[in-house]
């Protein structure tokens, strides 16, 4: 499987996933999308990007280790949901925000962050299970 | 009675957990003067308390309130009033005393600040108990105190008698304290309110109620074991094992009162019935007979004042459960007379052990020359307990038989019960204060010595305290007698304390009574000990032993039961699961005759006219194709690997599917988790080396094949069902009305998730990463049994780990 063309191949691929992860999850809420499919997308590419560099590379350039990603997203969602405290509303009442910047409006929100942190959540949880079942491949061969 | 308000109650319960979290820097900082310093707190607890007592003592009560719960109406409020005083200052005062103690008898000890702090922790949940006005803070320090006495029974925690002792008395009074929070909640909903200061006015109301028993069971359960009545009595002497400031404090005048106070606070509330009185002096009585022949038993001074602490618990409880104004003038009286001299007799014990080696009553004597000043405290804190005249003993002894000067057989009898009790106390406390001091000096593990001073001023002071009180009985009567009683009845109360001896009366012909037999006691005790350990051992098992039964079985039950759920058969938990998904599938269509639809009608006669093609294009009919041919291709593999990409093949089938009948979000995650899952299966199944064919007997093929055969079959039926049903559309109505307008976002589904529904989302975002972490622990512990063969690898899994902590 791990051939000269899937190993050459597979940064480029896995650097368009990537980007397309980030497109899909921030096109959520008005198109077919969100964090939890960008998450997948994004776990899928580190998966193959394990498969053609090994391991030990995709760990050093996540720079993060996988798990702390997802706890990360935990947390971001949490502290999403405890923003609307400042305006004095229930917990995880939305607040939007609109934003000029040149001649677009790019709209802000607490759901936008939240979906960040579900993104984090599943990107991170399932590359961490992919990566170590194909580092156990790996030590085993 | 007027009331007032004071903000500070509250502070005087939380300041001593700061102390207690301060503590351990304090003491790495003071070294040996820390008891000194961290004396200070309790003491200025102490002082502040004081400070109500001119407005207790006219009747007035204090209160304070800081709101924790609005929503629900539960505040942390605070009352101040005679009882709760007389327990604060008890608990503060002697409290200050055991920390300058403490101070001194663990000096160069490892963990002296830890102690500290846990000393401290506990005397906050202490005076938080006592203070408390709503049920529910009552509960909160109840159980703290249990907890920070379960860290200082098990201080000691290297030896296996102090864990043991420490989780007896987690595991007993924590089931109280399940009782105590029914009981708090029955109150609550029979009462309306979790304040004790108005439930305290609506005793009417209670008692009249039918489930009054159970309110009354729940509290005695929560009141007998804290404050170790019989049967429950147990695990008091083996608490014996912490150290010994901790028995001094814990198991004198605090920890164990907290069920006699709580005992003493219901009495408006739930008490003056016969079912209460009954109890209360049934059992009151047996534990004060049983807590006296203990005594007697024992040998080692500390356990000696352990079961005599028991035998004075029942007589508390006893007084409590007589209810009358001399009954319960003689309970204010005699809790206030037992912290003092029991603190202080404890402290004794821990002096003599400190300096002398030994505990042990047989191993010891002529120490007064040695110990002169530990000698005047027992002595001052035994004529006490004794309750000679001149001392406050006395008037606690002299208010209980007061109360029963009737020809009424029950009133003899329980006045034989308090003569026989008292006469053995009498004669434990001549025991406790004659055989160490006096007589021929004994040669001891190590050279006694007189105790540093931060130990002798314990027993002195309190030991002085008994005796001040006792020749001021008009103090005593108006400053503690009244108040206190007259907080616990509710109603006011008359003070008779007299200096003046009449030897005319019945009553000091008792009391006389009472010392001869005590000495007598006392000059048998050899022989009754004998008697008494020969009894034992033909019954061959005590309370204890049952609790070690009980406890070896729920561990061993547990165990067994563990064994059989958890079995560690992948393939069983699956068949398990699948079980009870066809189960959870078939049951309630069966029950509520959702599959009567499927029988075919007597006037349909040919079942194929129900059938009808459904009008699909030719792609349509090409996915569905696909998606068959996946799953006969998973059923004919000729290998896992092959199976496995047959699997993904019906996958995206599947979100073809989805795709086409206009779900592409759906569609979309379901690709996705297609691939992902074909991805991770293969690494598994690639990892456990199993890409052959697998060969199972046939009894378990057709096993797992019947169960996904009607699991499928349930899963079409019940789809099916519901599409036959009319579909409740109000909920997605209202999304697809409102998601543009308030939520921003033309994707409903996603609004859904990150906004509507945010807050289950964040939950099952939490379960994710708990079930990640759990397939890292799972695969990490796979590695261990197998070592790494090459030097290479190490590093890498060396990192891992690192990694995850930070």
């Amino acid at each position: 499987m791990n051939t000269v063309i899937f190993r050459t191949l597979a940064p480029l691929i896995v650097a368009i996933m990537l980007v397309f992860s980030v497109y899909v999850m921030l096109r959520g809420h008005n198109e077919p999308g969100g964090g939890f499919i960008g998450g997948l997308i994004a776990a899928a590419s580190i998966a193959v990007f394990g498969m053609a560099a090994g391991v030990s590379a995709v760990r050093r350039s996540l720079r993060f280790d996988p798990m702390a990603i997802a706890g990360f997203g935990v947390v971001l969602a949490g502290l999403s949901g405890l923003a609307s405290l400042l305006t004095g509303s229930p917990f995880m009442t939305s607040i939007w925000l609109y934003v000029e910047f040149g001649p677009t409006i790019i709209p802000l929100s607490t759901p936008l962050f939240f979906d960040l942190g579900v993104f984090c959540v599943v990107f991170g949880t399932l590359s961490a299970i992919a990566l170590s079942l194909e580092s156990d491949r790996e030590e085993d061969l | 009675m007027g009331s007032s308000f004071e903000a500070g109650i509250g502070l005087a319960a939380v300041a001593p957990f700061v102390a207690a979290i301060l503590a351990p820097y304090i003491q790495r900082f003071a070294g040996a003067y820390a008891g000194w310093i961290l004396a200070i707190i309790p003491a200025s607890i102490f002082l502040y308390l004081l400070g109500f007592a001119d407005a207790v003592i006219h009747g007035e009560t204090v209160s304070s309130v800081i709101e924790w719960i609005p929503a629900y109406g539960i505040n942390l409020s605070f009352l101040v009033d005679g009882l709760s005083l007389i327990f604060a200052l008890t608990i503060s005062g002697v409290g200050t005393l055991i920390i300058l103690y403490s101070g001194a008898y663990l000096a160069g000890h490892h963990h002296q600040g830890r102690f500290l702090g846990y000393m401290l922790a506990f005397m906050g949940a202490m005076l938080g108990l006592v203070l408390a006005d709503s049920l529910l803070a009552l509960f909160l320090f109840w159980e703290l105190t249990s907890v920070t006495s379960f860290l200082l029974i098990g201080f000691d925690h290297s030896r296996q008698a102090a864990r043991r002792g420490a989780i007896q008395a987690l595991v007993l009074t924590n089931i109280g304290g399940m009782f105590l929070l029914a009981g708090a909640i029955l109150v609550y909903q029979l009462a309306g309110t979790w304040e004790m200061s108005a439930v305290r006015e609506m005793g009417e109301v209670l008692r009249g109620n039918e489930l009054y028993l159970l309110v009354l069971i729940c509290f005695l359960g929560a009141a007998f074991t804290k404050s170790a009545q019989f049967p429950l009595h147990f695990w008091l002497p083996n608490a014996m094992e912490a150290p010994t400031p901790v028995s001094a404090f814990l198991h004198s005048a605090t920890m164990v009162q907290a069920g006699v106070y709580l005992l003493a606070r219901m009495t408006p509330s739930l008490g003056s019935t016969d079912v209460w009185t009954n109890i209360l002096v049934i059992f009151g009585g047996i534990t004060l007979i049983w807590g006296s022949l203990g005594a007697l038993k024992q040998t080692d001074l500390k356990q000696i004042l352990a079961q005599t602490t028991i035998a004075s618990l029942g007589l508390l409880v006893l007084l409590i459960g007589l209810g009358s104004d001399y009954a319960i003038s003689a309970m204010v009286v005699y809790f206030v007379a037992h912290a003092f001299y029991k603190a202080g007799l404890f402290m004794v014990a821990g002096a003599i052990d400190h300096e002398a080696g030994t505990r042990e009553i047989t191993a010891l004597g002529g120490l007064a020359e040695k110990m002169p000043v530990t000698f005047i405290g027992a002595a001052l804190a035994s004529l006490s307990m004794i309750g000679l005249p001149l001392t406050i003993g006395y008037f606690a002894k002299e208010e209980m038989y007061l109360g029963l000067m009737s020809a009424d057989w029950t009133a003899i009898l329980v006045m034989v019960v308090l003569i026989a009790g008292n006469a053995m106390l009498a004669g434990v406390a001549l025991l406790v204060m004659i055989r160490p001091f006096l007589g021929e000096a004994v040669a001891t593990p190590k050279k006694p010595h007189e105790a540093p001073i931060a130990m002798l001023a314990g027993p002195i002071l309190l030991g002085a305290s008994g005796i001040i009180a006792g020749i001021l009985p008009d103090w005593l009567g108006h400053d503690v007698l009244v108040p206190g009683a007259s907080a616990i009845l509710g109603r006011a109360v008359e003070s008779h304390l007299t200096l003046a001896l009449d030897f005319t009366s019945l009553l000091l012909w008792l009391s006389a009574l009472t010392w001869l037999l005590g000495v007598l006691v006392y000059r048998q005790a050899d022989t009754i000990r004998t008697l008494l350990r020969r009894f034992d051992k033909a019954l061959g098992w005590t309370a204890d032993t049952v609790f070690d039964i009980v406890m070896f079985g729920l561990i061993r039950f547990s165990g067994a039961l563990t064994r059989f759920l958890h079995h560690g058969q992948l393939e069983f938990y699956l068949v398990i699961v699948f079980a009870a998904l066809a189960a959870a599938l078939f049951g309630p269509m069966l029950v509520w005759g959702g599959l009567d639809w499927l029988e075919p009608a007597a006037e349909l006669g040919d079942w194929s006219q129900r059938l009808i093609m459904p009008a699909l294009a030719p792609y349509e009919w090409g996915v569905l194709a696909l998606a068959v041919l996946g799953l006969i291709a998973v059923l004919i593999a000729p290998s896992r690997l092959v199976a496995i990409l047959s699997l993904g093949v019906q996958g995206t089938a599947v979100a073809l599917i989805f795709l086409l009948f206009g779900a592409p979000d759906l569609a979309f995650t379901q690709l996705m988790v297609e691939i992902l899952s074909v991805v991770i299966l293969t690494f598994v199944m690639t990892r456990l080396r199993l890409d052959q064919r697998d060969h199972r007997p046939f009894e378990d093929w057709a096993r797992d094949g019947t169960l996904a055969i009607v699991c499928g079959l349930g899963v079409s039926l019940l789809l099916m069902l519901v599409l036959n049903g009319t579909l409740d559309t109000r909920l997605s109505d209202f999304f697809t009305a409102t998601s543009v307008p308030i939520a921003h976002g033309h994707n409903i589904v996603n609004v859904i998730l990150v906004d509507y529904r945010g807050f289950d989302t964040l939950g099952e975002i939490a379960v994710v990463m708990g079930a990640g972490m759990a397939v890292l622990a799972l695969l990490r512990r796979q590695k261990k049994p197998a070592p790494a063969p090459s030097d290479q690898v190490k590093p890498k899994r060396t990192r891992k780990p690192s990694k995850a902590a930070s």
